[in-house]
């Protein structure tokens, strides 16, 4: 199959296909995504213009850009660049496309990065456009999840906890897994549970998802346990928030009438969702799962930029 | 159509008849068109008008005016049923329902505030229509629907 998508916008742009594509050569990249070294974007200059501060997303491309061999120019807050005197976004992706080979853009405006893709002659990799998409971190969710589970992703139970209302990286997990056919549990209070959009496109497709407020419902049935923050801010009664908080926790404690080869994912960063004692058990892979950001973002630049493996 | 003859405006030489109008659309339809107390041409608007299968409708007479495609295409996104009779010499010459066009660009302003539509960057807003009656709207840029009091979002 040929990798046709030049730019990386929004996860609801793939296809299973295109997605088991990345994963698929993500997995090939993993051992230099490791402790290597590669040529594929040898003499290639890739730009990463960082609008907003985001240094975990922005070190996690750079690590693959310089692991692939390429080198990259960019700034992480627009603050002291022209951008500040008010230079438009139209006007920035103009001057650096003629600088580099590709760009990864994060904006803190919705849809910054389709609108960059429609006036760029480079590929344009979307980090994140306000509080849209983020396409690679569903993409190295997809690849924890592939990796790190036994069984197939169509197979799995993955409970999905925390603001599933706001987290529109959760919303465009679910898509992604929707497209597999795995079946969704939503653990959330009832202000910030899964928007009718999102439940309506499941219910279409005949996707199977539970819906609960309670966490102890679907510990002891789910494969993957994604857990998400859930903002203070979200709740006009700090008390109301206290208690939901409270009761979207992992424990050690809680791990005992679990599958055996249950996985924890986070996207980071964590606040209190997880106890730390839970780190050093076999069911932690949210370290993993930041890692593999790496081979998946090394996937995605070359196949955006149509590196030869 | 006996409710056509009941109303008490005489029929007009040229112009246009904007017909079979959302009840209480009449007003944005006036604004669509630009026409203001400045407007010199003769204006009738009929408003909650007993219509046979609307229940209510609202009419827009224009003399010495035909529309524009830009026009028309605005129109049928805040009152998808309407009809637009063209009149020349006091004959229809031309009689058609609008039509909801399949993206909508440079007409409506996206109701995210922190869309990139909605800043100064040189591009006109866009959107993909997703249904035709009731409307309802996507932002190509950043996916929010429009789709209640899409009249305050006209540009
Ligand atoms: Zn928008």
């Amino acid at each position: 199959m040929i990798f046709e998508r030049k730019h990386i916008i929004s996860t609801k742009d793939f296809s299973r296909d295109e997605i088991d594509l990345i994963l698929d050569r993500a997995e090939e990249l993993e051992p230099v995504a490791r402790k290597g070294h590669l040529d594929l974007l040898k003499n290639k200059i890739i730009a990463t213009l960082f609008f907003e501060p985001s240094t975990r997303t922005r070190l996690s491309f750079d690590t693959a850009v310089k692991r692939l061999g390429g080198s990259t120019i960019g700034f992480d807050t627009a603050t002291s660049t022209s951008i500040a005197k008010g230079e438009t976004l139209f006007d920035t992706i103009k001057i650096i496309e003629s600088y580099a080979d590709a760009i990864i853009l994060r904006h803190p405006r919705e849809g910054a990065a389709r609108m960059a893709s429609e006036i760029s002659s480079v590929p344009i990799i979307n980090a994140g456009d306000g509080a849209g998409h983020h396409p690679t971190q569903t993409l190295l969710d997809m690849y924890t999840i592939r990796k790190e589970c036994t069984k197939g992703i169509g197979d799995l139970n993955v409970a999905i906890v925390g603001d599933l209302r706001y987290g529109r990286t959760v919303h465009s997990l679910v898509y992604a897994l929707s497209l597999y056919g795995t079946k969704l549990s939503f653990v959330a209070p009832d202000q910030l549970k899964m928007p009718s959009n999102i439940i309506n496109y499941l219910k279409r497709g005949g996707i199977e998802f539970f819906e609960t407020s309670d966490l102890n419902k679907v510990l002891e049935d789910a494969d993957v346990i994604y857990m998400t923050r859930i903002q203070k801010e979200r709740f006009p009664d700090p008390s109301e928030y206290l208690k939901v908080a409270g009761s979207y926790r992992i424990t050690t404690d809680m791990l005992a009438g679990v599958k055996d080869d249950m996985i924890i994912m986070h996207p980071l960063p964590r606040v209190d969702e997880i106890e730390p004692g839970v780190d050093s058990t076999k069911h932690a892979k949210y370290f993993q799962q930041s890692f593999y950001g790496v081979p998946v973002r090394m996937a995605v630049l070359s196949l955006v930029l149509n590196a030869e493996m | 159509m006996t409710t056509e003859r009941e109303l008490r405006v005489k029929p007009i030489v040229n112009g246009t008849v904007i017909d079979h109008i959302s009840a209480g659309q009449a007003l944005n339809v006036l604004k669509i068109l630009g026409i203001t107390s400045h407007t010199k041409s003769v204006v009738s608007v009929l408003m909650n008008v007993p219509s046979g299968h609307m229940g209510a409708k609202d009419v827009v007479k224009v003399e010495d005016r035909e529309l524009d495609p830009e026009e028309v295409e605005t129109i049928a996104l805040i009152s998808p049923k309407t009809t637009i009779n063209i009149i020349r010499n006091y004959e229809v010459v031309e009689k058609f329902r609008v039509e909801t066009p399949r993206s909508v660009v440079g007409l409506v302003r996206c109701g995210n505030p922190n869309c990139i539509s909605n800043t100064n960057e040189p591009l006109e807003s866009r959107f993909f229509v997703e249904s035709e009656d009731p409307v309802r709207l996507r932002c190509s840029y950043c996916e929010f629907v429009l789709e209640t009091e899409l009249a305050e979002h006209l540009l």
